[in-house]
């Protein structure tokens, strides 16, 4: 078998990575997702770019099941993003609104604001913020955009990049979601379904690393730990 | 002068010392008698003319000349399209015809594409890609209402594919728009000359189009090169046999050099220049390189100024050169159809016989190329399995007949099905795919807000919106590039393009060939690549891979018997022979009807050789089936590496003999089958190209300039998870019969496990035998599959790849095979 998660520690506190894309606190007992990005598929349908399979929340909802079923946490932080848009929640089909209210009464339930969902989403319940603090951790959307007063010593554990990492393995390019982590800081990858992702090498997320770091690639039935600078590049494709 | 040729037609032709060649004229009996016809003639012998000829005499008969689009000329190629018009204007000005004759392709300028659309000529040579985009407009009934003819250029290379689809969608809307037209279908030779008829036939029914034969030119005198440096083991790109090559294009007069991938062009190019010592004029042709660049090169063939040209499928089709004295293909021909047209491409007199060079790139090709002549001289060609007409393709024409305006569904389904390769079309596809265009088509109904078409209330669907309509327009087309980068030298000059793929594997101070040159890759800025003139004498990467085609079943079978049997190897080459009786020293040879298996063990791996004759295509999907198979059964397969002939796996456990039958039994082409090909690359792949052609997702929309690597990400990501909440859509149906048709070669596999049956031949052996080494030498060289995408990430994240294994076999080989 291969290890389906991988433990780590940032600013001393161990977190445990998990296959599925979350990011686990064994300790307080918190699950911690990044950009969701539910009705993405939707938000593309109603802008008139494309009839995308309206199955992307469902998916994501069912991963989401899957992980709490699994861990069984005390509570759920949504590192921002949960929405692809502001207006997706009004989108969202009922089968689903069902699901996901189900998961938020289950659990003690964080909301954290992204960029794409300024506001947490109105009928679900749960708590909303901008960031979180849990022991040394500071949980957040997006460490770019803390206030650079905001503690030294403390680790951050955040979303907004969606990392990707692509090696090269015998002739063969192998792509997938990842970690990013230096020992003080997280990303996560994106959790949802339809989300795209980054380049762990583009310098939007190789800026926010000290030196060399650590990237823990989701393949199909494991993580793959690898150093950032075995990983390939993309291209640069300027604006 | 033949009585049926109007005075102006008939002076013209003497005033040129011609006479009407039969086929001409039985092309003219057919157009007056208002029936279709395909003309099969192979290249010369004036077969545009013959198209074209019914039309120039409607036109001339008649007076005054009348107004209005008379005949439509269709070609695979804008370069072909903008040459058939160049050489049409002489008839048209030396007999002073009133006709007017333009070009529209996609370069063609907005005033002028305008103006054809209100004024339409007389004669419009276009694409198919044109041809949908001029059906999408409101006026397409005024713009074809008049038309009488609708010629189509080498119908063989569009008969099987989606732009034929696309065109054959087309052909069905303009039968609705201009019901007189007959239908004009030129072509190469072919195998199945019938199936093209039926595709051209406005009826569905073979016998409304008149077949016309081209009188048979001179069979072609067409041999195989005897190196006399020592024939290669492995690879594909003949550097070996380029001195005598070049010997030959010192002696041959104008030559045209075919070689099979990009790759090989640029390599072949650089060695002859760098054995051109007696200043030939020597140029490159392949897909990759820049039009302008591409152009001049046409144009100094044209104008005899060249001594050879490097070239790939890129001059297979199009403009007629009759000054080529001689044509090498270099690399086996992969099949007699393709040589037999690139054969046909020296020597266009009809009265002497074309010349062509084959030049072995190893010991199998060399089988291989003898096949290919014995094919040619027996006169059989590859036949190729029909495919039926893609679903993504239909997404695609429903959109854009709703573009130029309301539809009647019933009828634009029975419209459609009067084009060939939809002429099965089952009802519920149909709906299916309208439903697709027209709200998404899933099964979950949370779109119908968001519809492309909508139902009136008299029951007529209409396009939704104008930005549906744009979107189509510049979306319209079924080719979906792999993503490419521009190549730049310096800020200045474009070479050409290269995938994306390939740059990835470039870093700074890399150099690699292309377009001729030593190019060092400076870095990538916006979408190019730029690089600068590079140092030192090989280049440190290879160039690019790809566009490689697969061995045909009918040369395969050729090569199958000529191994089975001795006698026939007298003819051989010498180490030819001599490898195949050492073969049969150390082991057996391959049987004509059975499957040979060897197995042996080497540095602690086993390995397991199976020699199928199958292509590429097929065997890389064996090996992927085999490898699960073997994985299963505890073998611990470590990989495996497919050729066109043989395909190899390896192992850390030996595979028993009482292991062989069932390792190739039939079922793996079931659920394993299913399995993988969910999972595989490929099948993403096909997806991608899928949703694109049908427009689910777009290659190019206004203001967010999407790159093409994100269109490459998403799909990836709908496939998944359409995949698992509906995996029956229509979009994903599409993508499994492509798949299953694009590689062929499931079912070729499935006809291969059925024939040897009952028949594996195994043999254990203590060594390699001589047959297995090539495919060994072939590891590390082309990309290894199998070895499940965890199993080499684990590989990896521990310590990068290790050739040393590879080298270890590489060096005791080379002993082996002294």
């Amino acid at each position: 078998m291969r290890p389906d998660t991988a433990s780590i520690e940032v600013a001393s506190q161990s977190i445990t990575l998990d296959h599925s894309g979350a990011a686990w606190l064994m300790k307080t007992g918190d699950l911690l997702v990044a950009d969701l990005h539910f009705e993405k598929g939707s938000a593309f349908a109603a802008r008139g770019q494309g009839l995308l399979p309206p199955y992307d929340t469902a998916e994501t909802l069912g991963r989401l099941e899957k992980a709490c079923a699994r861990l069984k946490p005390n509570r759920v932080i949504c590192l921002g993003d949960t929405l692809h848009d502001l207006a997706g929640e009004a989108r969202m089909a009922d089968g689903d609104r069902r699901r996901l209210a189900r998961l938020v009464e289950k659990h003690d339930w964080v909301w954290i604001a992204g960029n794409h969902d300024p506001a947490p989403p109105a009928d679900f319940g749960g708590s909303s913020t901008n960031e979180l603090r849990v022991d040394d951790l500071v949980l957040c959307h997006d460490v770019a955009e803390r206030a650079p007063d905001a503690g030294i010593a403390v680790g951050e554990v955040c979303g907004h990049y969606h990392p990707k990492a692509t090696v090269r393995v015998r002739g063969q390019r192998i792509s997938g979601r990842c970690f990013a982590t230096d020992g003080r800081r997280l990303i996560l990858p994106a959790f949802g379904a339809f989300a795209g992702g980054l380049n762990a090498r583009e310098p939007a997320i190789a800026r926010l690393m000290s030196g060399r770091f650590r990237v823990y690639l989701i393949g199909p039935s494991g993580l793959f730990a690898f150093w950032h600078d075995q990983l390939v590049p993309d291209p640069k494709w300027a604006a | 002068m033949h009585s049926k040729l109007p005075t102006a037609l008939s002076d013209w032709f003497a005033s040129r010392g011609w006479v009407p060649h039969t086929h001409q004229l039985a092309m003219l009996d057919a157009a007056t008698e208002g029936r279709s016809a395909l003309l099969i003639a192979p290249t010369g012998g004036g077969k545009t003319l013959a198209g074209f000829l019914p039309s120039l005499v409607e036109l001339t008969d008649a007076y005054p000349t009348p107004d209005g689009l008379h005949t439509l000329y269709i070609s695979p190629l804008k370069a072909l399209a903008v040459d058939i018009h160049r050489n049409l204007e002489i008839p048209i000005a030396e007999m002073g015809l009133p006709i007017r004759a333009e070009t529209r392709t996609g370069d063609t300028p907005q005033a002028k594409r305008q103006r054809q659309r209100r004024t339409p000529p007389q004669m419009l040579m276009t694409t198919p890609e044109s041809l949908a985009l001029l059906l999408s407009y409101e006026d397409a009934a005024e713009i074809f209402g008049r038309l009488r003819c609708v010629i189509v250029d080498e119908l063989h290379a569009l008969e099987n594919n989606k732009r034929g689809d696309l065109l054959a969608l087309g052909l069905s809307r303009l039968a609705g728009l201009a019901p007189d037209a007959r239908r004009v279908g030129l072509s190469a030779t072919v195998a199945q000359p019938d199936r093209l008829r039926r595709w051209l036939s406005p009826t569905r029914d073979a016998g409304d189009v008149s077949l016309v034969l081209g009188e048979a030119g001179v069979e072609p005198r067409i041999e195989v090169l005897e190196t006399a440096v020592e024939m290669p083991w492995s690879g594909h790109m003949g550097a070996h046999a380029m001195p005598e090559v070049y010997a030959r294009l010192r002696d041959g007069g104008t030559t045209i050099v075919f070689v099979n991938t990009r790759a090989q062009a640029e390599i072949v190019f650089q060695e002859l220049w760098r054995l051109n010592e007696s200043g030939l004029r020597i140029a490159l042709h392949h897909g990759s390189l820049a039009p302008e660049q591409r152009h001049k090169v046409e144009a100094a063939m044209a104008r005899g100024d060249l001594d050879a040209v490097v070239a790939t499928s890129s001059l297979d089709l199009g403009v007629d050169w009759a000054a080529v004295d001689l044509v090498i293909q270099v690399g086996a021909p992969k099949g007699s159809t393709r040589l037999l047209q690139r054969a046909g491409r020296s020597n266009h007199q009809m009265d002497s016989p074309s010349h062509a060079v084959l030049v072995p790139a190893n010991r199998f090709e060399v089988l291989e190329c003898r096949a290919a002549v014995e094919a040619i001289r027996a006169q059989t060609l590859d036949g190729i399995p029909a495919r039926p007409g893609g679903m993504d393709v239909l997404a695609q024409h429903i959109l854009g007949t709703a573009c130029s305006g309301p539809l009647d569904r019933d009828a634009l389904y029975a419209e459609v099905r009067t084009a060939g390769p939809y002429t099965d079309l089952p009802r519920e596809d149909f709906d299916d795919v309208f439903e697709f265009v027209a709200t998404g088509g899933y099964a979950l109904g949370g779109y119908k807000k968001f519809q492309r078409l909508f139902r009136t209330s008299t029951g007529t669907y209409e396009i939704a919106s104008r930005t549906a309509v744009r979107d189509y327009r510049m979306n319209v087309g079924t080719i979906v590039e792999a993503p490419t980068l521009k190549v730049c030298l310096g800020r200045g000059r474009v070479l050409g393009e290269v995938e994306e793929n390939f740059v990835n594997y470039l870093t700074k101070g890399d150099t690699f060939v292309f377009s001729g040159r030593l190019l060092e890759f400076v870095e990538v800025r916006k979408t190019s690549v730029i690089a600068r003139p590079g140092k030192g004498a090989a280049p440190a990467v290879p160039a690019y891979v790809g566009g490689r085609l697969p061995l045909s079943s009918h040369l395969a079978d050729r090569v199958r018997t000529i191994l089975s049997d001795p006698k026939t190897w007298a003819d051989l080459p010498e180490q030819v022979a001599n490898w195949l009786d050492v073969q049969r020293w150390r082991s057996i040879l391959p049987p004509r009807d059975g499957l040979l298996v060897e197995t042996f063990s080497r540095a602690n791996k086993h390995y397991l050789v199976a020699y199928c004759f199958e292509g590429r295509n097929a065997h890389q999907t064996l090996g992927m089936l085999l490898t699960r198979r073997m994985e299963r059964a505890g073998l611990n397969p470590l990989g495996f590496v497919a050729t066109d002939y043989v395909i190899g796996l390896w192992s850390t456990k030996s595979c028993k003999a009482a292991d062989i039958d069932a390792l190739f039994d039939e079922d793996m082409l079931g659920d394993d089958l299913e399995a993988w090909m969910a999972d595989s690359s490929m099948l993403k792949r096909t997806f991608r190209n899928v949703a694109v052609i049908a427009g689910l997702i777009q290659r190019h929309h206004p203001g967010a300039q999407k790159t093409r690597r994100q269109v490459t990400f998403n799909s990836d990501l709908i496939y998944d998870v359409l995949r698992s909440h509906e995996p029956n859509h229509i979009l994903l149906r599409a993508t499994r019969a492509d798949a299953g048709a694009g590689l062929t070669d499931v079912r070729r596999l499935s006809a291969m496990l059925a024939r040897v049956r009952g028949r594996i031949t195994h043999c254990h052996l203590d060594r390699v035998s001589p047959l297995a080494v090539p495919i060994l030498l072939e590891i590390g060289r082309e990309s290894v599959y199998g070895a499940a995408i965890d199993e080499l990430l684990g590989e990896s994240a521990e310590a990068l790849i290790s050739e040393a294994m590879d080298n270890a076999v590489t060096k005791e080989l080379g002993f082996d095979a002294a």
